[in-house]
């Protein structure tokens, strides 16, 4: 007899889902829906009670709707009410919608626990079934504090049935998911532990769950497991496949068990207890032997279950990597079923392997599949089996099949799915890098993949590949005759113009004494693929052409002729308009020693992390990189790592944060590397001479420094991960100063002006917006002269007008304390100028400016300050002031600093205010009040009736008038909730009296303030200012 | 633990949805468009794994699913599953539908959503396998209905409405599919809405 009657379905509900299905379009169906909400909706708000069925029909209407698509935004409370039916239908259909509808922040959850609870301790297992299951189900917060001490209980108490017990384990389990810090391990964590002796295998399945989930939080705790977990799994897998009746799956004894077992045993190491240990052995053999059997049934079912656990046994094994004999057995076993028929086997084989392969014991194991594996990659018809297939090369490579591996996959790149090609790229890059024995090979493979799969190529990738020939001169040579030929395509990607640009631009003297790559041929090749490529790489291509004009005198007319255009000249692209503008200027005015020294090629990048393994990182997530190097160290002989220190000058290493000083004390020697200035051996014609001569130049003293600079400040070329301290420099400048180059260049004489632009140059490098061409030592900003930074002045904060000190303004760079003190008329201010950077501030000046008619009512004295401020020092500076009458606006403090070459200027406003200059004035109520009518003229008072921007607080209140200034007269007022003030403001003319009164009304939350004073303007100026604090 | 499990037909409809990490509703309907949109591009005989989608959370998911006749069965489940252990769960699942429901169909799934995720709830609870022995299952179920029936006292009449509903629009007679040792006889019915 079938379990579910047929016939017992609801009517109502029946009619309404084929009402449904018969819909002709989604408006009908839409349509039906919200006549059926409407109905439901009338007949849970109708005054007629509803019988159970009735609810229950409705309820189920309601599910119904809900997983067609629609937000059901009533019938919660109906569900609730159906939670404390005596009935099981009703009880269940309510938990059915509360665990389907309800989530875990909803205002119901106290109701639905109250109901909760009553299942619980009613004892009927059924109903507590239902409860757990719901606990389970929606497993919020709420839930867990109500229940987190009951379920515990439950689980561990002798009298509860093993239904309940399976149900109370794993909703112990979602709790303490959802929220550990409220399931505390307590006296039932070791009751807990044995239940994996208990008879009813369902209960020992899901105590086997909760217990894995509990032991990699607190492994000590659950370590007793790890003894009853193996002689539970021997007796299964030694049993006979009859003895456990209804765990036997398909010939296959309770494999679902067996696999949670061995799940949880790879929470701890193998045991220590040799006897435990054999066992173990015993039973991993056991279930490797059986896999060789022949299969007791031809069903999927038999060999799914079978292989289940095969591969949780050989996940184990490779986790406790302990025992050879098993590993090489795992691994022949996987061998075996890369190539079974059955592709879901085919897919775990490979993913198993690739954790194999980063055990030093079966690595060379694994390595004997590689043509199985290449095979997979190019006959798989399954993308998520090709897929494995990439990773497990990738994690069996190493030095000795790096170049085979490397070309299966770029091969396999050309008909590669798009969703994982990025990722091949990557991988392709990372094995380029780290295995190259010859670096030719790898230029070689990274333009291959350019030239294949372009659009995949990041730009980490071609930022990597520049580090790599910049740090490497064995390659340059190399690099610039592949790039050189590569560029020759008709039809080349964007990603090569960018590299080739770069290299060119570079080394292109290395292959110039070629007649066939001379430097007209390699600036029109560059130039012909000029005009279809992208802004930023556009502006790229101009700094290689001004590196041309430094390194090949001899076509800088063609180039200026090029940059002279007005299809550069008057770019609409004002980061082009710009470059073309400077880059032509500094070409028509600098000597070519200064060119020599401004365009010198570019150091070597320092080693860090390669950018792009972090970013392979990045996209798989942590730890699923397996990362070689960590694995099998032998074989990790980076051939970048260590030679490249060796030709990384010493001073390669100067920290941006120090570079200022750097330039301005005496120059290091300059990084003048030998070059291979001769035709490489790839040139047969002798050089010509003007290449040479370019080199040949003497480099000039600071230019050595500046490009270590230049070189440290660009974050992008040298690790994503780590943001250089730069980026927290000001934004970039606006590039406006394009006019004031030119005027920089024609007011001085040739020489002077190569001097401003050396000067100048290395200001601009860390502000530069445009990392990936930092290679031209000009950038558009490098030319700013720092006048035109005009900073906004800074409004000062309210917050000063009730106390004296503080801070007073923040940016990346500095901090500007205040200690002020005041007496009568005058007063005297401290300002703390601290320097948040590591780097000195130069030519630090202040000065405060009072303009009229504040410069007649206030005298400020800024005594001066040191031209200096180191890195992480504060500076203090004393303002003297004195009022002389009384004011409104605010002085003005500007500071001026050099900050990495760039002039920094912040203009704050001083908060000097009116109030200030109060003498509090202690008075009884009578005097007050006599005083109040004195100043009855209407101008005397000013009156201000303003909403409340705080909460009410009478303390803070009270602060703030004692802040201001005034005394606070206690019962002067009739109405205690009222403040009362009084004081007089000293100035050196003449000295004003003072009435205050603060009316608060909490229920409206507004203020009204009464200020009365005998001159209208200091009442006016003190009740703007006191208006602004409540 | 299983995120989730969704059973939706080849047209993409939903017949059951469970979620078992919070998700938002319209989440909740994009994830199920998405997953719909992976599995039913692949061919028939490939792997039954593949990554999850992103909504629910990318390479660190699997999607883990079988096909019967008109339905997709999908498990979204994390790296703590075992992935052929999974596939064997949904066996049952489907198994004891069948029993359940005596030649299970797609229109069972459709009339009965509750009785369905009653048999869901024996199986899987909170995101973990609760029960993996069909027997039992059925025992469960079956007391169920028990309390079910001793209860109802108005519950003939539909009987005739669903047999209606359910032989209407049935320009054939169902055919039969073999999924392992059980014949599930599904209807060949017009696409659904």
């Amino acid at each position: 007899m079938p379990a579910v009657s047929k016939g017992d379905g609801m009517r109502g509900l029946a009619v309404f889902i084929s009402d449904i299905r018969n819909c002709k379009s989604k408006e009908a169906e839409i349509k039906r829906i919200n006549k059926e909400l409407a109905n439901i909706r009338s007949k849970f708000k109708g005054d007629k009670a509803l019988d159970g069925y009735s609810k229950k029909k409705y309820v189920c209407k309601l599910l119904f709707i809900f997983l067609l698509g629609h937000d059901i935004d009533f019938g919660h409370m109906e569900a609730v009410n159906l939670l404390s039916s005596n009935k099981y239908t009703e009880k269940q259909i309510g938990y059915l919608f509360i665990s389907v509808l309800v989530n875990s922040n909803s205002d119901l959850i106290r109701l639905i626990n109250n109901a909760i609870k009553n299942d619980l301790s009613s004892r009927n297992p059924t109903f507590m079934n239902l409860a757990l299951h719901c606990i389970a189900n929606v497993g919020s917060r709420e839930m867990a504090e109500a229940f987190a001490a009951d379920v515990p209980r439950i689980l561990v108490a002798g009298d509860t049935m093993d239904s309940v017990k399976q149900s109370a384990a794993l909703c112990l389990l979602r709790l303490n998911r959802t929220s550990p810090d409220l399931v505390p391990m307590g006296e039932w964590t070791a009751r807990v532990v044995h239940l994996l002796n208990d008879q009813h295998l369902g209960v020992v399945t899901a105590a086997t769950s909760l217990i894995t989930t509990l032991a990699q939080k607190n492994p000590d705790d659950f370590k007793t497991s790890v003894s009853l977990a193996v002689a539970r799994l021997s007796r299964i897998v030694t049993s006979a496949s009859t003895d456990l009746q209804d765990y036997t799956y398909y010939f296959v004894a309770a494999p679902w068990l067996s696999v949670k077992l061995l799940r949880l045993l790879q929470c701890y190491p193998p045991p220590e207890d040799a006897a435990i240990r054999g066992r173990l052995t015993e039973c991993l053999e056991t279930i490797l032997n059986k896999a060789q059997e022949p299969p007791k049934s031809k069903k999927v079912q038999h060999s799914n279950a079978k292989n289940a656990v095969l591969f949780e046994a050989i996940s184990l094994i490779i986790h406790h990597d302990s025992e050879p004999t098993l590993l090489v057995r795992a691994c022949n076993q996987l061998g075996q079923f890369l190539q079974h028929r059955e592709t879901n086997l085919r897919y775990l084989a490979l993913e198993s392997m690739c954790t194999l392969a980063s055990s030093e014991f079966s690595h060379e194991a694994v390595k004997t599949h590689i043509d199985t594996v290449i095979n997979a990659l190019k006959t798989e018809r399954d993308v998520s089996v090709r897929q494995r297939a990439v990773d497990l090369l990738y994690a069996m490579c190493d030095r000795s099949n790096a170049k085979q591996i490397v070309a299966e996959m770029l091969s396999y790149l050309e008909t590669a799915d798009y969703s994982i090609r990025e990722e091949i790229v990557l991988k392709v890059a990372i094995l380029a890098e780290k295995y190259a024995v010859d670096y030719t090979w790898y230029v070689d493979t990274i333009l291959n993949l350019i030239r294949i799969a372009g659009d995949y190529v990041s730009e980490e990738v071609w930022y990597r590949v520049i580090q790599i020939v910049i740090n490497r001169d064995d390659v340059q040579g190399y690099a610039a005759k592949t790039v050189f030929e590569a560029l020759q395509a008709p039809a080349c990607h964007e990603n090569l113009v960018k590299v080739g640009g770069y290299i060119l631009g570079e080394f292109g003297n290395l292959i110039a004494g070629d007649p066939r790559s001379s430097p007209l041929v390699q600036f029109n090749l560059l130039h012909s693929k000029f005009h279809l490529c992208s802004v930023p790489t556009r502006a790229l291509l101009l700094s290689a052409y001004i590196k041309f004009i430094n390194l090949f005198p001899e076509v800088k007319g063609t180039i200026q002729e090029v940059l002279r255009s007005d299809s550069q000249l008057r770019n609409a692209d004002v980061e082009l308009q710009q470059r073309a503008v400077e880059y032509l200027r500094l070409s028509c005015i600098a000597s070519t020693d200064i060119l020599a020294t401004v365009l010198e090629e570019m150091p070597p990048f320092p080693e860090r992390e390669s950018s792009i393994l972090a970013k392979l990182k990045r996209k798989k997530g942590p730890g699923t990189v397996p990362d070689i190097e960590e694995n099998r160290k032998e074989r990790n002989a980076n051939v970048n790592g260590g030679t490249n220190h060796t030709t990384t000058t010493p001073n390669a290493k100067t920290s941006p944060a120090s570079f200022v000083g750097d330039l301005l004390a005496p120059a290091p020697p300059p990084t003048n590397r030998p070059r291979p200035v001769s035709s490489s051996s790839f040139l047969q014609t002798p050089l010509t001479p003007l290449p040479s001569q370019a080199c040949a130049i003497p480099l000039a003293a600071s230019a050595g420094t500046f490009y270590q600079v230049a070189a440290a400040a660009s974050p992008d070329l040298l690790g994503l991960g780590s943001p250089s301290p730069l980026s927290s420099t000001p934004p970039a400048l606006p590039p406006t100063a394009a006019s004031l180059l030119i005027d920089v260049f024609s007011e001085n004489s040739p020489g002077a002006a190569a001097a401003a632009a050396a000067a100048a140059a290395p200001i601009a490098v860390p502000a530069a917006p445009v990392a990936d061409d930092n290679f031209s030592s000009i950038t558009p900003e490098s030319l700013h002269v720092a006048d035109s930074i005009l900073a906004d002045v800074q409004e000062p904060t309210d917050k000063f007008v009730c106390k004296n000190n503080g801070v007073l303004y923040e940016n990346q760079l500095l901090q500007i304390g205040l200690k002020c003190e005041y007496r009568q008329s005058l007063g005297r201010m401290y300002v703390f100028f601290g320097n948040k950077t590591s780097t000195q501030f130069l030519s630090f000046a202040t000065s405060v400016v009072c303009q009229e008619p504040l410069a007649s009512q206030l005298n400020v004295h800024p005594k001066p300050v040191d031209p200096t401020v180191d890195g992480g020092a504060q500076l203090q500076q004393i303002i003297n002031i004195e009022c002389v009458s009384d004011f409104v606006e605010a002085a003005v403090l500007n500071i001026q600093f050099r900050y990495g070459g760039i002039l920094q200027n912040i203009a704050v406003k001083l908060p000097i205010t009116l109030n200030k200059f109060f003498q509090p004035t202690e008075m009884i109520s009578q005097d007050f009040f006599q005083r109040w009518k004195q100043l009855s003229a209407p101008q005397q008072e000013v009156q201000n009736i303003f909403k409340a921007k705080h909460s009410m607080d009478t303390e803070v209140t009270k602060a703030k008038i004692i802040g201001f200034g005034v005394a606070l007269l206690d019962g002067v007022d009739p109405n205690p909730s009222n403040f009362v003030g009084a004081g007089v403001i000293h100035t050196k003319t003449t000295q004003v009296g003072c009435l205050l009164r603060l009316e608060p009304n909490t229920q409206a939350q507004m203020y009204r303030l009464t200020l009365r004073t005998s001159r209208d303007t200091v009442s006016q100026r003190l009740c703007d200012l006191l208006s602004d604090q409540f | 633990m299983i995120k989730a499990i969704l059973i939706f037909n080849n047209h993409g409809k939903p017949r059951l949805s469970k979620f078992y990490e919070h998700y938002s509703e319209d989440t909740e309907q994009q994830i199920i468009r998405e997953t719909f949109h992976l599995v039913s591009k692949r061919d028939e005989n490939v792997c039954n794994f593949l990554e999850g989608g992103i909504l629910i959370g990318g390479s660190d998911n699997k999607l883990i699913y079988r096909h019967y006749a008109t339905l997709y069965f999908v498990f979204c489940v994390d790296s703590s599953e075992s992935e052929l252990g999974i596939l064997d769960l949904i066996q049952v699942f489907v198994e004891t539908l069948d029993k359940c429901f005596e030649n299970v169909c797609e229109l069972d799934l459709i009339f009965h959503v509750d009785k369905v995720h009653n048999i869901l709830g024996e199986m899987v609870m909170g995101g973990m396998v609760l029960e993996t022995n069909m027997n039992e299952i059925i025992t469960q179920v079956d007391s169920q209905n028990k309390m079910e029936k001793s209860e109802a006292g108005i519950a003939g009449a539909p009987a005739r409405a669903v047999s209606a509903v359910k032989n209407m629009n049935l320009p054939e007679m169902p055919k039969n599919i073999n999924i392992g040792d059980i014949s599930i006889k599904v209807p060949n019915m017009p696409s659904f809405k």
